[in-house]
């Protein structure tokens, strides 16, 4: 049950220093306040939110001495749930959010391609096994492969820099890769995430 | 008598905000302190 003191006393008070009086016209405009908020937004947490953002604000101007009292309390109060109201439907509308529901859950088509964290050292294990496979290969193989795969090198590139000619290049490519193929099958490997 | 006039949409909804949401605001109430200085106010929160 609420007093009867008016808000204007009740004002006076809380500016005074007496903190129960902040609480009394909080309970006391809770129902009314709330309601219009979400009779605007008709969304409970957002009507929280912005019940919040009120009140500070009226404490913040109760507390720094700026409020005029004219007995317009409450139409003040609701002044800035409204300036906030329509914050909220500015900021809204630079940023739809969407919400996912029953039938269709957005995340169902978006998807984050980076690896979770166990198949991310799975990789990482792998990466080092082919190292070691690759140290395995004759030189002039394990050099094209590693030109062509790791420093991503066109075969002309690697033709260029190992002063052969394109076909002895791709010759190499393709004996490295059946080799590496042989050692896999050799020491049966596993390479696969 | 027919009836002419519809039934009012019932857009307005009685709510109040949760008991913790005004704890809140009691507590910032609490810890706020205003200080001036040098023409200037300054807003704090205490722990």
């Amino acid at each position: 049950m609420h007093s009867t003191i008016n808000d204007a006393t009740l004002v006076r008070k809380y500016i005074g220093g007496d903190e129960r009086a902040i609480e009394e016209l909080i309970n006391k405009h809770n129902q009314r306040l709330s309601s219009y908020i979400y009779s605007k937004v008709q969304d409970m947490s957002v009507t929280e939110d912005i019940f919040q953002d009120t009140f500070i604000k009226v404490i913040s101007t109760l507390k720094r001495g700026a409020y005029n009292e004219e007995g317009k309390f409450l139409p003040w109060v609701m002044r800035i749930a409204h300036n906030l109201i329509i914050d909220h439907f500015r900021r809204n509308k630079r940023m739809p959010k969407y919400k996912g529901n029953k039938e269709f859950n957005i995340f169902s088509v978006l998807t984050d391609d980076k690896l979770n964290a166990e198949k991310q050292l799975i990789k990482d294990q792998i990466d080092q096994d082919l190292e070691v496979l690759i140290e395995q290969l004759p030189k002039d193989q394990r050099d094209v492969l590693i030109m062509r795969i790791y420093q991503d090198m066109s075969f002309n590139e690697i033709a260029e820099n190992t002063e052969v000619s394109i076909n002895t290049a791709l010759g190499r490519m393709r004996y490295a890769l059946i080799n590496l193929r042989k050692i896999i099958e050799k020491n049966q490997i596993v390479l696969t995430n | 008598m027919e009836q002419i006039y519809s039934n009012p949409a019932t857009h307005c909804k009685l709510i109040s905000t949760r008991k913790e949401a005004v704890d809140f605001l009691l507590n910032y109430s609490k810890s706020l302190e205003i200080h001036k200085v040098q023409g200037m106010t300054i807003e704090n929160n205490l722990n």
